[in-house]
């Protein structure tokens, strides 16, 4: 069975897998207001979540956490690495941390921004990764780049380009690029598609579907457009003041929500 | 000669031992920036205020001091800070690499390999390698502190995807005994074979940045590379127009204004040295 079988085959019965991650009544407070609290869940190779809820809800607060971009006060944080089994981040060295980061990790920003290197190429941001865990041949970090250029839909023509000459969706889709080159096993995305027109969002997330589906990745979508998730995730979770008030399949809880904040925000999307 | 006014070479005694220590310090973790209390002195910083503290804390009065800028000898930069240790040090100066055992200088390596017992100190402006890759000094020390150093990588990936080779001609980044990334201050890339294995001591002094740091005597120095672009240090394709040399670093100056240039050494004890042995270029008088 090869690794790509296996992948596919514990994300359709997760009963047998161990989880990927593995989260444990995290907390983080900023002083007596709370950012989020009591948060458990589990998430599967191949699984992806969506964790959904209205602003100031804590949902970026928790993605932070999980991530190792900030601290959180309780809890744990477990990922299966691939040398040493399930691991706590949260009380690993900084170190191994940011080595992971850059490695099986992978963090998608809001805005396109924040993730790039403005000043640098196209192809420079894409190969930092790569140089980044040590390859040495300019030509292979270059044919790597092109490749991935063109796995995102940006003409390879185009590797030398600086970001900032870049359309929106262009820049969120070297973003994805840059992140997906080393082969992570686990993205966290904060609201991928956010400030993008809509159909710029549409391509984005097929693009962002093809992937995790070629890629047996695992990913965990941040996000307020309840669209997003309908097409991304497998799971839900809905935030609200920093809690967890309802989780499950994403369909069952988007078709039948139960908790009072789940059919409000269902119920307040805008039809066309 | 020496003006009795200043305590030998114008530091005072405290601030001479507070930068012996960071000199200590920099020798024993080398490549590592160190960073010292930086005095004001009476030059403007971008004049070699961090080579000079450096060298007023390590010279002693039976010391011959050789200050060079860009290699010459005889450069308003070079001369004033000499003159600045003789009044106030009142050490012995040179023109001669050999004979010096405390040269600073600014840019430059000299050409004469040295020997045990001489003491190089370099003027750095920015200390920092990562810098124009990453503006955060506190992001940029936990790099060091991490070994994060694929970022280094992404400057000379640009230089190629751009140029087609390599174009970073100065401060070619090297790596010290497979730990720090240092920056070697604006040498040209020429002189960077020099740094490593030198028999002398290498001091790096940064006065503006507060930095010190330091190779021992025979460091083991790498400049960085990929595996398809080798470093290659490089110099202008010509040979020396008053000594011939063809295997000196060469500064391209313009003679006329109809577009006649000639090339000399920097290193001008270099040039004399061999003009004196009866070397002669094309275009010696």
């Amino acid at each position: 069975m090869t690794a790509m079988d296996q992948i596919t085959s514990t994300a359709t019965n997760p009963a047998q897998a161990t989880p990927l991650l593995s989260v444990r009544e995290l907390s983080k407070r900023y002083g007596s207001h709370i950012g989020c609290t009591d948060i458990s869940f589990d998430l599967y190779p191949g699984e992806v979540m969506g964790i959904v809820g209205e602003s100031g809800s804590g949902k970026s607060t928790l993605l932070n956490c999980m991530a190792g971009h900030i601290a959180p006060d309780t809890g744990q944080v477990i990922f299966e690495t691939r040398a040493d089994g399930p691991r706590d981040t949260v009380t690993m060295s900084e170190p191994e941390r940011r080595m992971l980061g850059r490695t099986d990790w992978a963090f998608v920003h809001q805005h396109a921004r924040d993730g790039l290197r403005m000043g640098v190429s196209a192809g420079g941001n894409v190969g930092e990764r790569l140089m980044a865990v040590g390859a040495r041949h300019y030509g292979d970090i270059r044919a790597q780049a092109t490749d991935w250029l063109d796995r995102v839909e940006i003409d390879p023509a185009r590797i030398d380009d600086r970001p900032t000459t870049f359309s929106g969706g262009m820049q969120q889709r070297l973003q994805i690029a840059r992140n997906l080159v080393t082969g992570p096993r686990l993205v966290f995305m904060d609201e991928p598609t956010g400030g993008l027109d809509v159909s710029v969002q549409a391509r984005l997330l097929d693009l962002v579907r093809g992937l995790v589906r070629d890629m047996g990745l695992s990913a965990i979508i941040v996000t307020h457009d309840l669209a997003v998730v309908r097409l991304l995730a497998d799971r839900l979770m809905v935030m609200k003041s920093g809690r967890v008030v309802e989780a499950g399949l994403t369909d069952q809880v988007l078709d039948d929500p139960q908790h009072a904040y789940s059919q409000l925000l269902v119920s307040s999307v805008l039809q066309v | 000669m020496t003006d009795q006014a200043y305590n030998f070479a114008y530091l005072d005694e405290q601030t001479k031992r507070m930068i012996r220590r960071a000199i200590l310090k920099g020798l024993a973790i080398p490549g590592y920036q160190v960073p010292f209390a930086s005095r004001e002195m009476p030059m403007p910083y971008g004049w070699g205020t961090g080579g000079v503290q450096v060298s007023a804390a390590v010279l002693t009065p039976e010391d011959t001091l050789k200050v060079i800028d860009q290699g010459a000898d005889d450069t308003t930069n070079a001369v004033s800070i000499r003159s600045f240790f003789e009044r106030t040090a009142g050490v012995a100066t040179t023109t001669a690499t050999d004979e010096a055992t405390v040269i600073q200088t600014r840019h430059r390596i000299p050409e004469v390999p040295l020997r045990e017992g001489q003491i190089l100190v370099y003027q750095v402006p920015i200390p920092e390698p990562l810098r124009f890759l990453e503006p955060r000094e506190s992001e940029t020390r936990k790099m060091h502190s991490l070994e994060e150093y694929g970022l280094m990588h992404v400057k000379l990936y640009e230089d190629i995807s751009r140029h087609g080779h390599i174009a970073t001609s100065y401060a070619y980044p090297v790596r010290v005994e497979g730990r720090y990334v240092m920056d070697p201050s604006p040498i040209p890339k020429f002189d960077n074979p020099k740094l490593g294995e030198m028999a002398a001591i290498q001091l790096f002094g940064a006065g503006r940045e507060q930095r010190i740091y330091a190779l021992p005597p025979y460091t083991q120095v790498v400049s960085l590379d990929f595996e398809d672009h080798p470093f290659e240090a490089s110099k202008a394709d010509q040979c020396c127009g008053l000594c011939g040399a063809t295997d000196s670093y060469l500064d391209e100056v313009i003679v006329d204004d109809a577009g006649g240039r000639m090339f000399v050494c920097s290193d001008t004890d270099f040039c004399t040295a061999r003009q004196a042995a009866g070397h002669r270029g094309q275009d010696a008088a």
